[in-house]
């Protein structure tokens, strides 16, 4: 090995630390921060509804409720829509659409999300709204459906991430659909298949790239914070309606953090941090998991790309 | 935010102020202060037209929020704060001297309403308010509601009530309003800049609330009067400790902060909301700088103290035309007298 090419491992290993480095750190500093708080309240933060700064009490469950439940229902509402927009713009375009229409699903992820929030609460929620209403009462019974049509509620900010969602799981989805060799097509076409067939092919041969686009999305879509704050209606009450105002974690420590006053509250807000990190670790570990299984079980013999480091 | 992370911005402020100070003259004192959002357009234009009296004091002003605002003072990062909303003895005691309240302007928070129907101005009473915020009260024909406003076609409409989202000064004195007058709220709810409301849609600052208002046939919410005045919202009158209906204006507002200023020996930092007296507008508050009565560096202390002087006095004739209510000379005199306590060599 020459000096330079040793200058050059240790200079990009250094990088590499430093970036573990400085998410330990966040690690640690939150814990150190929300020690007053993790003391007063243990492991019942976790599951504690209650959220009063007056009696200094404090749970994080309608936050952590309100985080997955947001999220989980933007991705079931963008994932479908982000990989057909990935195979449309990959195997089925004409040459001559494919360049503008990448670019205006780009141009999406580059929007401020305060923008998508004034969208949101001017354009899209009076639109929920109207949807609200006119649900027949049969289905208000429902705990989906329960509650007024307010139009700010969880549906509103789940449609709003979904957007927001969108260019980043559909442009990573993309690329992973565009390293599929181009003779694992061939050979679908060779033993007869149409060309959906040889679609869901490259499909199954992407999988576990797909899941790292849909995983990246969801990383995106917890930590949002302005456009959901704008338009989730803050409220600290546990529902599983989708017409029900609602909270996320990092809405709240937006919301509350400048006038947070008391130790023990700057403590409880931080451990809210403290539990969105923890949240975003588990996902994205499980999501490595899946992935693993995934190309451990493969009936084909591939390697598959690994689309959330290519992101 | 932690002490640390204060020291560090606070050493980079020193650094910025050395930097600042090898440009300008040796005889310049700059100040730093930070706080309060509210107050902040009527600050800027007094540190602007100040500038001009004496140009050898630079004021700067962050309008970070009360709550930061105190927090940045206790840490000694800025050399005064500014708030609305009284600090409490808990904060207090962190901080390593004893403070001074001294009050700047006055605001007033204003109920306002969604109601597409109604033409005339609504009257409200604290009692009502207190029981719509606890979810007692849910449609507006209600009979409370009824009663108050006998001339007025309330609509069979559901009340969707609006809060603020975020810690705010404006919550602070519109849950101390209704913690006045009900012993219930008092009791669920309590005072404070962020509470655990019972019911409701929290929107995200003033303009937050109004969007929903504007959007929500039947809502009813709480927002500055300044921000009302504005944005021509159109807003309801409230009943005062002396039964009469009042509507906020610069100059009911000036009437809450006389009636409390006219108690005896009264401490700079009292609440005046469901302040007593004629022609009162009872959700009124004063907003606050924040200054130690010790303070270390004494030529920022001596600039301070003329500044504040010249604030209460000269200053005050900015205050109407960018919608704040004056404070009434009796208070001045005994705001100007306080200043003598703060130690300046």
């Amino acid at each position: 090995m020459t000096r330079k090419d040793l200058g050059f491992r240790l200079g990009t290993g250094a990088f590499a630390f430093a970036l573990v480095l400085v998410v330990c750190a966040i690690g640690v500093e939150l814990v150190r921060q929300s020690m007053a708080s993790i003391r007063a309240f243990g492991f019942g933060f976790w599951w504690t509804a209650v959220w009063d700064p007056v009696a200094a009490r404090f749970g994080a469950l309608p936050f952590i409720w309100g985080t997955l439940y947001s999220s989980i229902l933007a991705l079931l509402i963008a994932t479908p829509i982000a990989v057909g927009i990935a195979v449309f713009t990959s195997e089925l375009c004409p040459a001559a659409l494919r360049q503008p229409l990448v670019f205006m699903t780009e141009l999406l992820a580059a929007i401020p999300s305060i923008v998508y929030g004034l969208w949101g609460i001017f354009v899209l929620v009076p639109v929920v709204r109207t949807v609200e209403s006119s649900v027949p009462a049969t289905l208000r019974a429902l705990p989906l459906f329960s509650g007024p049509p307010l139009g700010i509620g969880m549906l509103s900010a789940a449609l709003i991430l979904a957007v927001m969602v969108i260019p980043f799981t559909s442009s990573v989805a993309r690329e992973v659909l565009r390293s599929v060799p181009g003779a694992q097509r061939e050979a679908a076409y060779a033993l007869g298949a149409t060309r959906f067939e040889a679609i869901r092919a490259a499909l199954f041969y992407a999988r576990s790239g797909l899941v790292g686009a849909v995983i990246l999305g969801f990383g995106r879509a917890l930590g949002e914070t302005m456009a959901v704050t704008m338009v989730i209606g803050n409220s600290t009450r546990l529902s599983l309606s989708l017409f029900a105002p609602q909270y996320t974690m990092a809405a709240v420590i937006a919301n509350e953090f400048t006038e947070a006053t008391a130790d023990l509250y700057v403590a409880a807000l931080m451990e809210i941090g403290l539990v969105l990190f923890i949240i975003t670790l588990i996902v994205n570990s499980l999501s490595r998991l899946l992935i693993w299984s995934m190309t451990r079980n493969a009936s084909l013999p591939v390697e598959a790309p690994d689309a959330v480091e290519a992101a | 935010m932690t002490l640390r992370a204060l020291r560090a911005i606070r050493s980079l402020g020193c650094a910025g102020a050395v930097l600042l100070g090898a440009v300008l003259s040796a005889q310049v004192v700059q100040i730093n202060g930070a706080g309060a959002t509210l107050p902040f357009p009527l600050y800027s234009k007094w540190i602007d037209e100040y500038a001009k009296v004496r140009p050898d004091t630079r004021i700067n002003y962050q309008s970070v929020g009360s709550g930061a605002g105190i927090r940045l003072l206790v840490a000694q990062t800025v050399f005064f704060g500014a708030t609305d909303t009284p600090m409490t003895p808990e904060e207090a005691r962190q901080a390593p001297g004893s403070i001074l309240h001294v009050p700047t302007v006055l605001g007033a928070v204003v109920p306002v309403y969604n109601l597409p129907t109604v033409r005339t101005p609504l009257r409200f009473s604290g009692a009502v308010l207190a029981d719509i915020y606890l979810g007692r009260i849910v449609r507006w024909n209600d009979a409370a509601i009824a009663a108050l406003n006998p001339d007025v076609a309330l609509p069979a409409l559901d009340i969707i009530v609006v809060h603020r989202s975020e810690g705010s000064g404006t919550t602070y004195i519109w849950v101390d309003f209704l913690s006045k007058v009900s012993a219930e709220f008092m009791r669920r709810v309590g005072v404070n800049a962020a509470v655990n409301w019972p019911v409701g849609v929290g929107g995200k600052g003033n303009e937050g609330v109004a969007g929903l208002l504007k959007q929500l046939p039947g809502s009813l919410g709480y927002v500055e009067l300044i921000y009302a005045v504005q944005s021509r919202i159109a807003y309801g009158a409230v009943q005062n400790a002396a039964g009469e209906f009042v509507t906020a204006t610069v100059a009911s507002v000036t009437a809450a902060a006389t009636a409390a200023a006219s108690r005896t020996a009264p401490d700079l930092w009292l609440s005046i909301t469901n302040a007593p007296g004629r022609g009162v507008y009872p959700i009124s508050s004063f907003s606050w700088m924040l200054l130690y009565e010790n303070p270390r560096d004494k030529p920022q202390a001596r600039a301070m103290v003329q500044f504040l002087r010249w604030a209460l006095t000269d200053g005050q004739r900015y205050c109407e035309a960018l919608g704040y209510a004056r404070l009434p000379p009796d208070l001045v005199r005994l705001e100007l007298a306080a200043l003598t306590k703060i130690k300046i060599s």
